[in-house]
């Protein structure tokens, strides 16, 4: 198949292109919530990205939080942004860093004005952005302007026979293309740590690799109270008939395709060396995993799955695909891509890259993914210990 | 082409992945290994349903399971050729 060179897309003041036009009502902190629903509940055309933390967090942890929540607004799916938080510093901490991109954004905060006026005042300027978003035009922009994220999850044995392959295919096809690629999942990772590792395309990346890996390990022996046993596999792995983490972690690696990763990057982080493959230090929960990618700024994201899991983000497409013919049957409502005639060997892998290319760009062309008709919007800020 | 029943990743792999809804006991079953696209039979002798595992060979405790051509773990019951291969008999070897 012939590659096409490239899609439609939303050009965006900073050079990035985005796969979606989104106006987000982004709350700083939980107890703004409330407000951030009510505006967007007022004005069509946005959507309010609650979530549960922001209040008296420190340290890495609160970098991290605000890494996401900065990250989430300059997403070039992400039009224009308005931030709500309780207090004024850390909201405008967060509008002064999206700026930079150039698009339009604006902080508000509700302490000595109250929710009802905040709203008032909030729903006026969400109109005029929303309005605003509403007339740009998708225009033609290189592929290399896709930067594709990609996390399995409720992973069987399908998984690692077909449906990662079919994303290390892709992966392999659209690299030399100069598109941005991210994997992550470190927890899911073991068991094919030191197989990963070599993959590391300089020392200096395999280096990072071993250690972000081993600073999980260590985490994860401290905290644990046994070990991983009884989450990893988790019981819908073990009813796919994957045994070990180590076999879900081979599986696993065959998203990555023959690639090398350039760089490891913190969670959340953007890449700073240019097109090829990422790894993201992440959890290995979906939601979790995906809402880092989109703040790392990756625009469009493929979702292998085994029995079959349900997860969307409010700003990143995700795109399903699955090689279980009773997965692809009975939840043929989440899943965009089905490969499951690799299994029956109706399709070669060969076929089903092409196969999930065309639905990239489909999608990435504007065509909803099966999460996004379904509503599915889980934004998961990942906390990483307790707050103060 | 004759039904694919098990599939086969690497050709040093033990283990084989049942790829049709179910076999059923003392099936004689097409395997394919993708590997090097040789293919073989193997009679089963439990029923395994999509996408579990089943014994290419013996296996005795303490042997290590073989997939995608890496360790995945070991067996820790021994395990006849053609049964089914999964927690009740193969555990991780990280803990």
């Amino acid at each position: 198949m012939e590659i096409p060179k490239s899609f439609l897309g939303y050009k965006r003041e900073n050079k990035r292109a985005g796969t979606r036009n989104h106006v987000i009502i982004l709350p700083v902190d939980d107890i703004s919530n409330a407000c951030a629903e009510a505006v967007a509940n007022n004005i069509k055309g946005t959507i309010a990205l609650p979530h549960s933390y922001g209040r008296l967090q420190f340290g890495a942890d609160l970098e991290l939080h605000f890494r996401t929540m900065i990250g989430t607004g300059k997403n070039p799916n992400v039009a224009a942004v308005i931030v709500i938080g309780i207090e004024p510093k850390w909201t405008k901490r967060i509008v002064d860093a999206i700026a930079k991109t150039g698009k339009p954004v604006e902080g508000f905060s509700i302490e000595g004005v109250g929710d009802i006026d905040t709203i008032a005042k909030v729903s006026k300027k969400a109109q005029e952005f929303s309005m605003w978003a509403s007339e740009k035009q998708r225009e033609e922009c290189p592929l290399s302007d896709l930067w594709i994220s990609v996390k399995c999850g409720e992973s069987d044995t399908t998984s690692g026979l077909a449906s990662n392959p079919t994303v290390g295919n892709l992966m392999d096809k659209l690299e030399p293309l100069g598109v941005h690629l991210c994997f992550g999942e470190t927890s899911e990772l073991t068991g094919a740590e030191q197989v990963c590792e070599k993959r590391g395309k300089t020392p200096a990346a395999q280096e990072k690799f071993k250690k972000t890996w081993n600073a999980y390990n260590d985490f994860i022996l401290k905290e644990a109270t046994d070990d991983l046993s009884e989450s990893q596999p988790t019981a819908g792995n073990i009813a796919g008939g994957l045994t070990t983490i180590e076999e879900k972690a081979f599986g696993n690696f065959q998203k990555i395709g023959s690639r090398q990763f350039i760089d490891v990057l913190e969670p959340a982080e953007e890449p700073q060396k240019g097109a090829g493959l990422y790894f993201m230090d992440t959890s290995s929960a979906a939601a979790e995993c995906v809402t880092l990618q989109a703040a790392g700024g990756f625009n469009i994201h493929l979702f292998p799955t085994g029995q079959g899991n349900i997860i969307g983000n409010p700003i990143e497409p995700v795109i399903k695909l699955t090689a279980n013919p009773l997965t692809a049957k009975n939840m043929s409502e989440h899943v965009d891509v089905d490969v499951s005639k690799i299994l029956s060997r109706e399709m070669n892998l060969d076929q089903a890259g092409d196969e999930l290319i065309k639905s990239t760009i489909r999608v990435a062309n504007g065509r909803l993914t099966c999460a996004e008709a379904l509503g599915h919007k889980e934004f998961v800020m990942t906390k990483l210990y307790r707050s103060a | 082409m004759t039904t694919t029943d098990i599939i086969i990743h690497d050709e040093k792999d033990n283990v084989g992945v049942v790829v049709i809804e179910k076999i059923t006991p003392n099936q004689e079953c097409n395997c394919w290994i993708m590997e090097n696209d040789k293919s073989s039979t193997i009679m089963s002798k439990n029923e395994i349903p999509l996408g579990h595992k089943i014994a290419m060979i013996d296996l005795n405790e303490g042997d290590t399971i073989l997939k995608y051509g890496h360790d995945i773990g070991k067996v820790v019951k021994s395990i006849k050729k053609g049964e089914h291969v999964h927690v009740h008999n193969v555990k991780t070897k990280k803990w």
